[in-house]
């Protein structure tokens, strides 16, 4: 049993972590005609409007949140004085309320995909699949939330935030830290750490380019020349 | 000044008969792939009609161009860019790929494999997206050719803003004209200016819009913000797609293949010379000021200071020579005849046109046709100078008038010459214009001989590229080296699915 939980969430980790950031340079240098968001907004609009923004603002909160619930140290919380049980607090009614909302769009899409012919015959096996992965990470995040709700002084929490900080710090034996959390907790760790690991053959790679540089893009057009930039212009 | 060079289009609508061979030239070399059935980068519209996409002009509808803000400076009609930005879960202002029309063939195959039955065997049509059965096709790329449909709906066309349009609806008034529409390569692109990944850009040195199939991430707002709806996005590779003007035969020295291929000879290419620093001013002055503003962004290339200053910004003396003797240039800027499409939209389109002659409207039933003096009037040819005017100068009559006045006039001369052998010089001058120039006029518009229609630099890449290095290189690949340029292998989410073969036989 000990060696399983060690395999599972003190190797596994290691391997999703390292698969995500070799795949992804690898894809992006080798096929980045191939990394795209992948819309199917042109084929078909209706479900979409509502389905993605519901879905895309949800995931963005929660993954913020657990980016920074996750892996900002202990020390600082302590240092601020935030006690846990505020911490755990808002991670839930925040990170409830945002999954509600995810889970509505990704509903709303993965029936869209599932169920409308133009989407559906023009998914490749990978757009279907991570949907529906990314649908039940989100039901798993949720049937969490009354799990939590028994241990109302954060100390479930506590636990991740040394697990998440012992694996990026690579400390041996984090795994222990979770040996002894509920079963719906094991199960949302195994599936974010696999979404990790499939992510650079998905279109999730999308994620990476979102162009919030254009906000500082100065003036408004763009030029490319072939002259050579480093050489002085001939006068 | 800053002086850059592009190569410029004029097509001259009164000689085009509509036959869509630029069109379907175009798409066997760049649109028969999956993707981009539906994505015509040129295609014939017939006028008065709401053209595809789907009333491309409504700007209220798409929200594509640039608009004048109170301030008096520009900014794209959908927004600054945070606004721009915030469309990007999804964009209320893409049309869906109804609006320009499902794309389908036709079950070929069972002509073949029929058995025998008691009627004929049919090709039936069926969705290039989903395979399936069509059993009602709803739209096409040219869905209202020589007039089709009901005038309810053709009348919804931008162009008649300003215009009792009720009577045109009957027939006896009846008018149209064709449009070939192709990417304008604007000196001001508002697709440019929307795409959040940086990956379209105007070359310098010919000044071809281009998309980075590499960069592009596929967030489809350069669709909306194109006016004219002329870049695509390709369902199957995720990535948009445009007119690419042909680049790899320009940079040779050929023309397009649209040009090419033109049998009415209504295509010209040439060389034109801007100055990149009034291209803003030009392009934020009130409408009526546009079609003006736009014409002095160009320099004149005759003129030995535009010519010393343009090799001081690098531009070759091969493109100085062709800018001479460019038949764009002409048209456009020296005898006023073309005139750029929807000024208003305020890109500083490049692809200009020559307004079309059309039918003395009353002669048939008069009996006689309304002269001004020794030419029949302008105004009372069948296409209302206002409907040209909304196409082609933001609304102002003068220009168009003025054009056509020319036009009229080279035919009127020559008539005069060959027939009467007698040379009209006041006939001439009354429009503004010399012998010379007619004469002129006349061999470029009427004989349009190949080298009179296309003069086009080589591009002289061997100032930029060392070719040694080049020696033994694969050519056009997508960024993966020499690796064939397919990324077939599906590990990163290509489909793996044949497309939609129209030959499957129903149980």
């Amino acid at each position: 049993m000990e060696t399983v939980n060690n395999l599972l969430f003190g190797v596994y980790p290691y391997i999703a972590l390292s698969v995500l950031a070799l795949g992804s340079i690898l894809r992006f240098d080798r096929e980045q005609y191939t990394w795209r968001s992948g819309s199917s907004q042109l084929l078909r609009r209706k479900q979409l409007v509502a389905g993605s923004v519901l879905f895309h603002l949800g995931i963005l909160v929660i993954f913020v949140g657990h980016l920074v619930g996750l892996l900002t140290p202990i020390a600082v919380f302590e240092y601020f004085g935030v006690p846990h049980m505020a911490k755990q607090l808002l991670a839930m009614i925040a990170g409830g309320i945002a999954g509600v909302f995810g889970l509505m769009g990704a509903l709303l899409l993965l029936h869209r995909r599932l169920f409308d012919a133009r989407i559906r015959k023009t998914s490749s096996f990978a757009d279907i699949a991570i949907l529906a992965l990314l649908t039940v990470q989100l039901c798993l995040g949720l049937a969490t939330i009354p799990v939590s709700a028994q241990h109302l002084d954060g100390s479930e929490m506590v636990k991740f935030m040394t697990w998440a900080q012992g694996i990026f710090s690579f400390q041996g034996g984090a795994a222990a830290y979770v040996r002894d959390v509920s079963l719906v907790f094991k199960a949302h760790l195994l599936l974010g750490m696999t979404i990790l690991l499939v992510f650079p053959f998905t279109r999730l790679v999308h994620m990476l380019s979102a162009p919030v540089w254009y906000l500082n893009r100065r003036g408004w057009q763009l030029v490319r020349t072939r002259r050579d930039m480093t050489q002085p212009k001939r006068r | 000044m800053k002086i850059r060079a592009q190569i410029g289009m004029v097509l001259n609508l009164d000689k085009c008969i509509g036959c869509h061979t630029c069109s379907v030239t175009c798409k066997n070399v760049w649109t028969n792939r999956e993707g981009v059935e539906y994505a015509w980068f040129n295609n014939v519209e017939t006028k008065p009609g709401v053209g595809y996409p789907k009333e491309w002009e409504n700007q209220k509808k798409w929200n594509g161009g640039w608009v004048r803000k109170a301030s008096g400076k520009i900014e794209p009609r959908m927004g600054a860019k945070w606004r721009i930005l915030s469309k990007i879960f999804a964009n209320p202002d893409l049309p869906e790929i109804d609006d320009y029309y499902e794309p389908f063939d036709f079950d070929y195959g069972h002509l073949q494999t029929a058995p025998e039955l008691k009627a004929f065997p049919t090709a039936r049509p069926r969705s290039k997206i989903t395979g399936e059965r069509m059993e009602k096709i709803e739209r096409g790329p040219n869905w209202e050719e020589i007039l089709g449909g009901e005038f309810s709906k053709r009348s919804k066309d931008y162009n008649f803003e300003g215009i009792e349009k009720a009577m045109y609806g009957e027939f006896e008034n009846t008018f149209m004209m064709y449009l070939p529409r192709l990417c304008e390569h604007c000196l001001n692109p508002a697709c440019v200016a929307a795409c959040p990944s940086g990956a379209i850009y105007k070359r310098e040195e010919d000044g071809i819009v281009l998309i980075d199939q590499d960069k592009c991430r596929g967030w489809r707002m350069c669709v909306s913000a194109c006016p004219y709806k002329k870049i695509y996005y390709n369902w199957s590779s995720g990535k948009s797609e445009k007119c690419t003007f042909c680049f790899p035969r320009i940079e040779v020295g050929l023309p397009t293949v649209c040009s090419e291929t033109c049998v009415g000879r209504i295509r010209y290419l040439g060389v034109l010379l801007y100055d990149a620093d009034r291209i803003e001013a030009a392009a934020s002055v009130p409408d009526e000021d546009l079609y003006q503003a736009q014409l002095d962004v160009f320099l004149d290339p005759h003129d030995p200071k535009v010519i010393a200053q343009a090799r001081l910004d690098g531009i070759p003396e091969a493109w100085l020579e062709a800018a001479r003797h460019s038949p764009v240039y002409k048209m456009a800027m020296d005898w006023k005849i073309a005139f750029p499409l929807h000024p208003e939209y305020r890109t500083l389109p490049m692809v200009w046109y020559v307004p079309p002659l059309s039918p003395i409207q009353s002669a048939a039933s008069a009996g006689a046709l309304e002269m001004d003096g020794e030419m029949p009037d302008v105004h009372s040819l069948r296409i209302p100078a206002k409907y040209l005017a909304n196409l082609l100068t933001a609304g102002v009559e003068a220009p168009v008038i003025t054009g056509l006045q020319r036009m009229m006039t080279m035919r009127c001369y020559m008539r005069t010459k060959t027939i009467e052998g007698r040379i009209d010089v006041p006939l001439v001058e009354k429009v503004g214009l010399s012998v010379a120039q007619v004469e002129d006029m006349y061999k470029i518009m009427a004989i349009a001989n190949y080298e009179d229609r296309f003069v086009i630099p080589t591009t002289h890449r061997e100032a930029a590229e060392d070719a040694y290095d080049l020696r033994g290189s694969c050519g056009f690949t997508f960024g993966n080296g020499c690796s064939g340029g397919q990324t077939e292998f599906g590990l990163f989410g290509k489909i793996k699915k044949p497309a939609a073969v129209p030959t499957v036989k129903e149980a």
